[in-house]
């Protein structure tokens, strides 16, 4: 309680929150919310300005820009949330161990991370994901799952699984940073003395001290793994239209068309400004967390 | 000291191995078979087979890899497939490498010459309006994806707006303020360089200004600055002297993390605006599937970055006496 009531006292992390809280419930609500599906055209309404019909234009299929922009939050919530859960999923328990035993184990772990971050960095999941992307579909097919194939959700596991795997090292090391100041504690040694199993140690003990700057990373990444998401799909190798990612929006839009025609702003504004602020929202909201959850540095 | 360089060397080839060997499973694995690439969709299965024993594909992988790098290692990393058919990829790289380093240089100036002082001017001036606006540019400079940054900046500034005054039909214009690359590269100091350089710098000025803010933050609260402001210098004596050049010594580090990591995000900016770099060239292959490009260029970045981040960890021993000794 007292942690919104320090976050509600700063107003950009107050507005991140909101702003992050928005998108979720556009996810969620999708269906409900956007006015047409959308991968519906109409080649008649193409490229129109904002009206009330389409309440943000239309792009150059004449698919409504609002709907496009409403599944798209969807698209980028499923993302953002699966990235997370690998990211936790292998940070923690490998930079939990590393830091907790020490030895060869720490340093066989650590070299992983080490060689994964010699790669460059968006670069690398590039290479990941058009890696991946024909040895996953191709897979499907063998199979027999030629459905899923055509539907394009094959999309989002190349996308998830590249991210979710080279971006796990950053937690890793923080983590193992943390365990490391932490084991040296009285209450660490108090309960190994009294003989308390290590998993529960780590998991029971230690962690629960290291969960402040582990919810401060994760929230400053996610904003990463969205921009990550959005240069993937803008690129081609992420999420293929007609499946509704704000990148995806942006590179049918930003191209030549709107070199010629650039008086229709809406076609690159919209989808640019929707990603900028949730980007913006959540290392807004992640820096209101760090202040609020850790007072001292004040 | 001495041991920790050691160390690090020790370290250095078995680094280099294992990211040469994912380098290279992921390129051969990856992005398509290469025959295939260069043949096209419609080749004869038997003309692929031919072509797939000639080049050597039909080995096993430590055979190939060991090719790859003994070839590697007397600097021949194969040929383009694909859009540059034919030509030697180191040349091709060699060709791209310049215009790469010099907009990376400009962008990293334009980063240190803009967020250096922002960040000493909110370290100084903590928790004022003017703390809050630089951290607003901090939060912006790493918030704008480069994908939007590129169509709108070039619209505003490299495109010609036309005016007409309401009611009459006195119509003017202004701009282009700068000039487009499209692929001319004109080094240096041409005025084209300044928006794509600008774009990239971006990030730069988010970090340094972040970090140097910090640092000042951390160093003005040490016992010496105390000391110094009690023996009676000038502040600006303190500042300078005394608070500033120890805030500095991180930002050397970051420097130099951060050259490996702007030539791999340049190709973003690269390819909008038609710089003929590395970047666009990783671009392009990556998109067409060339595979001994995208390889070698995987494996020139990330040694880059090695030896940048070994470079780095010695430097500082030289810049902090402290770490030397301990």
């Amino acid at each position: 309680m007292q942690l919104a009531g320090r976050i509600a006292r700063n107003p950009p992390a107050l507005l991140g929150a909101l702003v992050i809280l928005m998108v979720a419930l556009m996810a969620i609500f999708a269906p409900a919310l956007a006015p047409y599906a959308y991968d519906q055209q109409n080649l008649n309404a193409a490229r129109q300005a904002p009206s009330p019909a389409h309440w943000l234009g239309t792009d150059d299929l004449g698919r409504d820009m609002l709907s496009r922009v409403i599944w798209g939050a969807r698209s980028a919530v499923f993302v953002i949330v699966m990235v997370t859960i690998i990211d936790l999923a292998l940070g923690l328990p490998l930079g939990a161990a590393a830091g907790y035993w020490g030895g060869w184990v720490d340093t066989l772990i650590m070299r992983v991370v080490d060689v994964l971050f010699a790669f460059p960095g968006l670069l690398f999941v590039f290479l990941v994901a058009a890696t991946l992307k024909p040895g996953i579909l191709n897979w499907a097919k063998a199979i027999g799952l030629n459905d899923l194939v055509r539907s394009g959700y094959l999309d989002y596991a190349v996308v998830i699984i590249a991210l979710g795997g080279v971006g796990w090292g950053g937690l890793a090391r923080m983590v193992r940073g943390q365990v490391l100041m932490l084991k040296e504690r009285e209450f660490v040694i108090g309960a190994r003395a009294l003989g308390v199993p290590t998993w529960r140690v780590i998991a029971r003990h230690i962690l629960p001290n290291a969960i402040t700057p582990i919810i401060v990373a994760l929230s400053m990444g996610m904003g990463d793994i969205a921009l990550s998401e959005g240069y993937l799909s803008f690129l081609g190798i992420g999420l293929q239209p007609p499946a509704p990612s704000w990148g995806n929006i942006l590179a049918d839009n930003a191209g030549r068309y709107w070199r010629t025609f650039p008086q229709m702003i809406w076609l690159v504004f919209i989808p640019g400004l929707v990603l900028a602020a949730v980007v913006f929202a959540f290392n807004f909201f992640g820096d209101g967390l760090n202040e609020a959850l850790n007072p001292e540095i004040e | 000291m001495a041991a920790f360089v050691i160390r690090r060397l020790v370290w250095l080839p078995i680094l280099l191995f294992f990211v040469s060997v994912i380098t290279f499973a992921l390129g051969l694995y990856g992005p398509g078979d290469p025959v295939q690439v260069m043949l096209g969709m419609h080749a004869n299965p038997e003309t692929i087979e031919r072509l797939r024993h000639e080049y050597g594909f039909d080995q096993p992988f430590y055979i190939q890899y060991l090719n790859y790098v003994a070839n590697a290692l007397q600097g021949n990393f194969g040929y383009s497939l694909v859009k540059y058919r034919d030509q030697p990829v180191g040349v091709l790289i060699a060709e791209k490498l310049p215009a790469t380093i010099q907009l990376n240089l400009v962008a990293i100036l334009l980063g240190c010459a803009i967020g250096v002082p922002l960040g000493l001017v909110a370290g100084l001036k903590r928790d004022t309006w003017l703390d809050l606006v630089v951290r607003g540019i901090v939060v912006a400079g790493i918030s704008f994806p480069i994908i939007f940054l590129n169509p709108v900046l070039t619209f505003i500034f490299s495109r010609r707006h036309e005016f007409t005054l309401a009611a009459t039909n006195f119509t003017f214009s202004i701009g282009p303020f700068l000039p487009m690359v499209q692929g001319h590269w004109d080094g240096l100091f041409s005025p084209k360089i300044i928006l794509p350089a600008f774009i990239e710098s971006l990030g730069v000025i988010a970090v340094l200004t972040r970090q140097m803010r910090a640092g000042m933050i951390e160093v003005l609260s040490e016992d010496y600055i105390r000391t110094a402001r009690a023996k009676g210098l000038r502040e600006r004596v303190v500042v300078v002297r005394h608070a500033m050049r120890n805030a500095l010594i991180p930002i050397a580090t970051i420097l130099g993390l951060m050259l490996g990591g702007l030539v791999a995000g340049s190709f973003l900016v690269e390819n909008w605006f038609d710089v003929p770099g590395v970047g666009q060239l990783a671009f392009d292959a990556l998109i067409s599937r060339d595979y001994y490009v995208i390889m070698a260029l995987t494996l020139l970045i990330a040694v880059a970055y090695i030896l940048a981040n070994l470079f780095v960890d010695v430097l500082y021993g030289f810049l902090d006496p402290r770490i030397r000794q301990s």
